[in-house]
């Protein structure tokens, strides 16, 4: 193994910001090779600094790194300067800790957060000198590995992925190391020896070990091609995310990054029961981290780093059960003497949160972003986000009172149902909410940031078929029209092209793999990126795999049509999910089951684990399930199943007495 | 109190910008709990004021930066305390209290010395080149301002220029370079030139007072430099 240092620097000189490619980060690892330790190189598809903060690829590389049988070490998309250099000078992808080439590892292992990166996960398989496709791959080759959330529909990379893991990694990493070390150990000859061992490991959905079948073009199943192969692969879940403090040493760049501060993950897993959230559907059950752990976490962390601002992260901070606890723990705390700053991703729309937020900001009191995701009420219940118009008008209010002057919005546009009303809907709302400012301040700005809705695998919406790229463009002219007159708005919105491809993706089947690959056989690499993102790449793909845009991302399935991702599974019962799809349809909201009766969505059962609260109570003031009186909310109520006895039938175990 | 720091950026960590230097340096003394001034207002920013700019990619020994701090610190400790919290390749050689008065790094300096090395070509070729850039009456070269192309002349700024021997890589050119109106860059002195450009690195940076040079803080680890002690 040697270091190809000597053949990248000097590279460096001809590319755009050059320290990418040179790690050095606090925190980073120089680990020891060794015959008989498994290397991985952990990648993230885009470029670094997009991946650098991502906080799994950084959890998963320090726990690798602590066993005696692994080294982990990381790689990111070179920028395309980068790559033309490399290409140009025969450099190969290569290792940050040690210049090695990726080639040389025994697992190159992807995290998947965006479909729009999939061109670039063959892009840098490629650059690796590894065969794109699986199949053409043989025992001297790296094995090639994904993981993230965009794992729960593996089938678009089917081809070109060995192995998923679906679900939290940190332990299912130790098990793929213990199968491959041992692999190894006994000559490690038969790659598909090796690829049938992981099709048994929990969690583990092996491609090639699966057989899709197709009738009139429509999927009819994804069953195992080998005796022994489970015909459905489930997530897997960490019970206790108190057991797993990590990252213990967060990487501090060297560079300016996308989120740029202290990371700590409070809880993982959500019940707020979004519809059209993904994150929320596939991580459940919650489980909170004890607060006192948090506390040494960030205290420990800022320490170490320098840093002068932490996130607690998790997909709706404001509900960990200790946040008041931590808030004032970290800025009543002398060491950092008014110079840290707390901030909450994605807050929670009410005055509550904002008195928190005004608590935290203290010291840097920039803008306010709140999601009510739809328009009007009559959308906000179909989404299952209860924000009543009052409970956005006091928070905002809140914060304009407060001394913010920017507050951002977060919408949706081409929701289930949804009319020219609910979509104009947006920027009433937004337009209140400056005018509101107005009484605080002279110049106060609101920005609706308006992105298409994408249904995803294993929500209630997964059936649902997107919106037209047209259409999508018609309702964004509506909204710029309306914007046009309205005070302190400021509308952006995401490219209805993008949204198109990216349905594309998102609940394509195996012959998706196919289009992906004539994507980036075109250099069609960097699509997520605007100014690299190229819709003709795509239509001419699909026209070539003789698919289209109508069947595969605008048409309803019905429910009973096979889906593509139905052979692996995030816990929750299909027919759950299509009973709530139904019920978004008759615009019934849904409380949190973490404080509410179960409904058996499967999560916590099938898995057997539990929701992990410190609270039996609901965070005070707060909304759907946490003592909102969801009948005031609107002019429609909304209306909960009647109770219909002990032994219920799995469809009204979700109802709830009132 | 202030005070004065000068540090050195070498090895991989010369491919990160100014302002990259300037986080890892505010996160390194947050790191080593220095008692760092912040200014006053919505956004409290540490009250660090750093000189020159250094391109991306070349080396220097002779950084600078001035720290307010709220507390006075001993400057033989700042270097033991703070090395430690800051990349491979950034270390602090040197540290003084400033007199109060005393002007910014920005207003004082007036030239960089510069060691650059020039590859594959020999000691006689490069001394050909230096000779006639140094009895030439200008030095025009091309770059870009915002997005238009200017042409400059770089002969007002190119100070002294001198070959330091050869190797098998190449030579070595000693140049020292003016800051005035705006700092040359050792791509634009290579172009100027017409040869390529190797690792530049620069060594010092001279601040011209009572008709003598000066440097902002002579190099001495012990931490004990005295400010305007005359360098040459």
């Amino acid at each position: 193994m040697t270091s190809l240092w000597p053949r990248i620097e000097p590279l460096l000189a001809q590319v755009t910001k050059p320290a990418r490619y040179i790690g050095g980060e606090l925190g980073a690892r120089r680990p020891m090779h060794a015959p008989g330790r498994v290397a991985w190189l952990l990648i993230y598809p885009d470029t670094y600094e997009i991946g650098l903060p991502n906080q799994g690829l950084q959890i998963l590389y320090e726990i690798l790194n602590e066993r005696g049988d692994a080294v982990a070490e990381r790689a990111y998309a070179p920028w395309t300067d980068m790559e033309a250099a490399m290409r140009a000078a025969s450099v190969p992808l290569f290792s940050l800790e040690s210049s090695l080439a990726a080639g040389e590892f025994d697992v190159l292992a992807f995290n998947l957060s965006a479909e729009l990166t999939y061109t670039n996960v063959l892009n840098l398989v490629d650059l690796a000198g590894v065969p794109v496709r699986g199949a053409d791959r043989d025992a001297s080759h790296p094995l090639v590995v994904a993981g993230g959330h965009c794992a729960f529909n593996p089938e678009p990379l089917a081809d070109f992925v060995d192995a998923f893991v679906l679900g939290d990694g940190e332990e299912a990493v130790g098990d793929l190391t213990e199968v491959i070390g041992a692999w190894g150990a006994t000559g490690g000859e038969s790659r598909g020896d090796l690829l049938r061992t992981l099709a048994m490991v929990p969690g583990v959905y092996v491609p090639s070990c699966y057989e899709p079948g197709y009738q009139g073009g429509r999927l009819t199943g994804v069953t195992p091609r080998a005796p022994g192969v489970p015909e459905r692969v489930e997530k897997r879940t960490i019970a206790d995310l108190g057991e797993w403090p990590y990252p213990k040493q967060q990487l501090v760049p060297l560079i300016e990054v996308v989120h740029d501060r202290l990371n700590v993950e409070v809880f993982r897993g959500c019940t707020r029961g979004c519809r059209f959230c993904q994150a929320g559907m596939i991580t459940r059950p919650v489980r909170e981290r004890p607060a006192a752990q948090v506390n040494e976490m960030v205290r420990d962390g800022l320490d170490r780093t320098g840093y002068d601002e932490v996130t607690l992260t998790s997909l709706s901070s404001a509900d960990f059960s200790g946040i008041g606890d931590v808030v004032s723990t970290v800025i009543n705390d002398p060491e950092c003497s008014g110079q840290v700053s707390v901030s909450l991703p994605s807050l929670r729309v009410d005055a509550f949160t904002v008195g928190l937020a005004a608590e935290i900001q203290k010291v840097r009191r920039t803008g306010l972003t709140f999601a009510p995701e739809g328009g009007t009420w009559r959308m906000r219940q179909v989404i299952n986000k209860l924000i009543r118009e009052e409970d956005l008008y006091a928070a905002v209010d809140a914060a304009f009172s407060q001394g913010w002057r920017r507050v951002k919005l977060y919408f949706l546009i081409g929701l289930p149902t949804e009319t020219d009303e609910d979509v104009l809907g947006i920027t009433r709302l937004a337009g209140a909410c400056a005018e509101i400012g107005r009484r605080y301040h002279h110049n106060v700005t609101v920005t609706a940031s308006v992105g298409g809705f994408v249904p995803k695998a294993h929500t209630p919406f997964q059936w649902f078929g997107q919106n037209t790229m047209e259409e999508l463009r018609r309702k964004v002219g509506l909204l710029k029209d309306a914007a046009r007159g309205t005070r302190g708005l400021t509308l952006r919105w995401h490219d209805p092209e993008a949204t198109a491809v990216e349905g594309l993706v998102s609940r394509g089947d195996r012959r998706m793999g196919a289009v992906i690959e004539h994507v980036w056989r075109h250099g069609g690499t960097f699509q997520e990126w605007s100014e690299y993102f190229d819709l003709g790449l795509w239509t001419n793909a699909l026209d070539a795999a003789g698919l289209d845009f109508v069947d595969s991302v605008y048409r309803h399935r019905d429910e009973h049509e096979v889906l593509p991702w139905d052979h692996v599974s995030a816990g929750l019962h299909r027919d759950f999910l299509w009973q709530d799809f139904q019920e978004a349809l008759a615009e019934h909201g849904l409380e949190d089951c973490r404080w509410t009766p179960c409904y058996d969505c499967g999560a916590c059962t099938g898995l057997g684990v539990e929701h992990m609260v410190a609270s039996a109570v609901p965070p005070a003031g707060g909304s759907q399930g946490t003592g909102q009186d969801l009948v005031s909310g609107g002019t429609v109520p909304v209306r909960f199943l009647e109770t219909v006895g002990a032994s219920m039938s799995l469809g009204s175990t979700r109802g709830r007495a009132r | 109190m202030k005070v004065r720091v000068r540090f050195t950026k070498v090895g991989r960590v010369r491919w990160t910008s100014h302002r990259d230097v300037a986080r890892m340096w505010e996160r390194a003394l947050r790191r080593a709990r220095m008692p760092v001034s912040y200014t006053a207002g919505f956004t409290p920013r540490p009250q660090l004021s750093f000189g020159l700019a250094l391109p991306t990619g070349c080396e220097s020994v002779a950084e600078y930066l001035d720290i307010a701090l709220d507390e006075p610190v001993a400057p033989s400790e700042l270097a033991p305390r703070v090395s430690p919290m800051l990349p491979e390749g950034v270390d602090v050689v040197a540290a003084a209290v400033l007199e109060p008065g005393t002007n910014s790094l920005q207003e004082d300096v007036s030239s960089c010395t510069w060691e650059i090395r020039v590859p594959r070509v020999g000691a006689g070729e490069l001394e050909a080149a230096i000779g006639h850039a140094l009895v030439a009456d200008s030095l025009p070269i091309r770059r870009e301002r915002k997005g238009r192309d200017v042409v400059d002349d770089l002969r007002p700024s190119v100070l002294a220029l001198s070959c330091a021997g050869c190797d098998a890589d190449g030579a070595h050119l000693v140049a020292e370079l003016g800051t005035r109106p705006r700092g040359v860059r050792p791509s634009e002195l290579a172009q100027a030139l017409g040869v390529e450009l190797g690792l530049a690195r620069r060594t010092c940076q001279w601040i011209e007072r009572d008709g003598s040079r000066w440097e902002p803080l002579r190099a001495d680890p012990a931490g004990t430099a005295v400010i305007w002690e005359r360098a040459s």
